[in-house]
């Protein structure tokens, strides 16, 4: 299997200067990971983990206050690696992004402008975003036979997004964000505005560019394990900034390994003999302040099965198995 | 009873030279008990927001009742004290915990408005220990938040300050409009325990709206399924679960993707 990008020890922080003080928030603190071609991974965690943080920092796109600290950033194009990290944003808009990697923003469907046709709004993306010297006409006929290809009506180009319904207006965003056929499409929170059926759609939608070849992996954020494993082959779990169990989805979900992974799996709410109704499991105590992380294992605060390690070591990722991966001190 | 709704509808109209109209509810009748918790479940469009605006008397309906303790909101309100006090007692958590709050107001304000709304001033003793209490119960520190303004808490804070919010006002009925469904799953636990809490403390009835009917079936005494505007099956949620009546109901069970099986996409 050929490498498509891998993530070493990457920090990335978000530095906040008051009057007084200067707070850096280690959205992503040491981060490693290394993604194969025709993977799809889907990352979960908590709100305010450092997921969309990690989706900005595998594309290099770091604007402040967010700050890339240290590490290395690396995409095989053609099979040659390349350090995103050591490239301008010139480079990475004219040689990476849209090509190479595109993303799906969270909240994407907010942000479309809602006076311009989606046309426009397709060319404008091309021009601002991807430097692109193709013309108009070309990017708009890719669209429409793109849109062809996805089951979306041709007409769509000349409506205006409050013409379009939540899903449809999602799936052209993937439209849109897959034309230039990129290896890896990164999709942050596509469905969680969504309701339930429209959810199911989308996912369809992501599913057949993958099936079709335009692109050859995804990486897929959610808050939501039980959407996630509906088109992941592989977990991975964030917590306070730092990647803590990474695996097979269905090895996950059968044995969560790390504590924070058990309630994650423990607190979903579907209807299923698995779980009984009206018994709701929460992980107890609160999220933790990024800017001032706790020592050691950066869950103990809410862990049961800490020990006096726990309080001032750092646990490292250790191996399950070939695929699997967990950073806790309870298997070492 | 506490509440009663009776063949409430509600047409929207539009354009200005072929006027379209759309009716968003559409001849729905439902009851509501003391104490009882009642989910309305429907894909989006379905209808359940104007729903909910109508009984939150914020949207006249274009036809039909609804009655509170057997006084229709839209006709038998005389004074403007009988409506403060309707509002008091029917209360309403947001759809979207990032954008209900003032930007400006700092979360001391949100909760001094709440203590306003049953006329108790927030400066006196009752006010501040009132304020204590409710935090202390959605689980914020009072230190913590006290004096913040919204962007500095977290999208799990906020959603717990406007819980805090309703112990301080005690609703007899809260309406919940999609309070859970844009957060985390793994806060959205936390979330529900504390609405049911309300129920098991205070008596609270809830309406609790969502397009999950995985989430209904797990807090509801009871589930309404809405479908372009219409009420079109109503039961105890294992029944609705194991025995669903109608397709569309069967349609939106098997749409919530489920932790232990994994969709085929066919
Ligand atoms: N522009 C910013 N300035 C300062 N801090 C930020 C900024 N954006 C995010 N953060 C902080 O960085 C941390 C990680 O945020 P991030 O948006 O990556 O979380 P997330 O896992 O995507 O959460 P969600 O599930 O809510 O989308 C949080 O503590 C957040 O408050
Ligand atoms: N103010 C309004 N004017 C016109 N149409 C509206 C208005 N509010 C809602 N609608 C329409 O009524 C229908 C039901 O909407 P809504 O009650 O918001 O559904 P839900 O909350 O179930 O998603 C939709 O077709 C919506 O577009
Ligand atoms: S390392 Fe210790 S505190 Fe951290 S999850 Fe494992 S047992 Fe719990
Ligand atoms: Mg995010
Ligand atoms: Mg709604």
């Amino acid at each position: 299997m050929s490498h498509l990008l891998k993530l070493e020890n990457v920090r990335a922080y978000y530095v906040i200067k008051n009057r007084s003080s200067i707070k850096e928030v280690k959205a992503v603190d040491d981060v490693s990971l290394t993604l194969d071609e025709s993977e799809i991974v889907g990352i979960v965690g908590e709100s305010g983990c450092g997921k969309s943080t990690l989706t900005n920092v595998i594309l290099m796109n770091i604007k402040p206050p967010l700050k890339f600290i240290s590490g290395k950033v690396i995409l095989w194009k053609d099979g040659k690696p390349i350090e995103l990290n050591k490239l301008s944003r010139d480079r990475l808009k004219k040689e990476i992004w849209g090509r190479e990697i595109s993303i799906i923003p969270q909240f994407a469907m907010n942000a479309l402008v809602p006076t311009y046709k989606v046309r426009r709004i397709i060319t404008d993306i091309y021009k601002s975003h991807y430097e692109t010297n193709s013309d108009e006409e070309y990017i708009l006929n890719m669209a429409a036979k793109r849109f062809k290809e996805l089951g979306l009506p041709e007409k769509v180009l000349n409506m205006y997004p409050f013409e379009l319904s939540g899903g449809m207006k999602q799936r052209v965003i993937i439209a849109i964000a897959t034309l230039m056929n990129p290896k890896l499409l990164v999709a942050d929170e596509p469905t969680s505005a969504l309701d339930v059926i429209t959810q199911k759609m989308v996912l369809k939608t992501l599913l057949d560019i993958y099936h079709k070849g335009f692109i050859k992996s995804i990486i897929f954020v959610s808050h939501d394990i039980a959407t996630v494993r509906q088109i992941a082959t592989r977990l991975v779990v964030m917590y306070a900034g730092k990647i803590i169990e990474d695996g097979p989805v269905e090895e996950i979900i059968s044995n969560p390994m790390h504590p924070y992974t058990k309630y994650l799996i423990r607190s979903v709410l579907t209807p299923e003999r698995t779980t009984k109704r009206g018994e709701i499991v929460t992980v107890p105590g609160f999220p933790p302040d990024l800017s001032n992380p706790p020592s050691g294992c950066r869950f103990h605060p809410r862990c049961s099965y800490k020990r006096s390690r726990c309080l001032s070591d750092e646990p490292h990722m250790l191996k399950v198995n070939d695929k699997h991966y967990v950073a806790c001190w309870l298997y070492s | 009873m506490l509440l009663k709704v009776e063949n409430l509808t509600k047409i929207f109209e539009s354009g200005f030279i072929r006027i379209r109209s759309l009716k968003a509810v559409d001849n729905v009748s439902f009851t509501i008990n003391e104490g009882e918790v009642v989910s309305i479940v429907g894909e989006s469009g379905s209808g359940k927001s104007t729903l909910a605006k109508m009984i939150l008397r914020l949207l006249p309906p274009t036809s039909g009742r609804i009655l509170y303790k057997g006084k229709d909101i839209w006709k038998d309100f005389k004074s403007s004290s009988d409506l403060k006090n309707y509002w008091r007692e029917v209360h309403a958590v947001f759809q979207d915990p990032y954008s209900s709050f003032n930007p400006y107001v700092q979360v001391n304000r949100v909760l001094y408005q709440a203590l306003k709304l049953i006329g108790i001033n927030p400066k006196s003793e009752e006010g501040k220990r009132l304020i204590e209490e409710s935090l202390t119960r959605v689980g914020l520190n009072p230190s913590d938040v006290l004096g913040k303004y919204p962007h500095q808490l977290s999208g799990g804070q906020r959603q717990r300050l406007m819980i805090a919010r309703n112990w301080i006002i005690k609703p007899k009925l809260l309406i919940a409009d999609e309070a859970v469904s844009m957060i985390d799953a793994s806060m959205r636990g936390t979330i529900i325990k504390l609405l049911l809490e309300m129920r098991d403390v205070l008596g609270t009835s809830i309406i609790f709206i969502t397009h999950d009917i995985g989430l209904a079936y797990h807090i509801s005494d009871r589930i309404l399924v809405m479908y372009r505007g219409k009420l079109i099956e109503e039961d105890t949620p294992d029944d609705i679960i194991n025995n669903p009546k109608h397709e569309y109901t069967m349609k939106l069970i098997k749409s919530v993707p489920l932790l232990y099986k994994k969709w085929t996409f066919d």
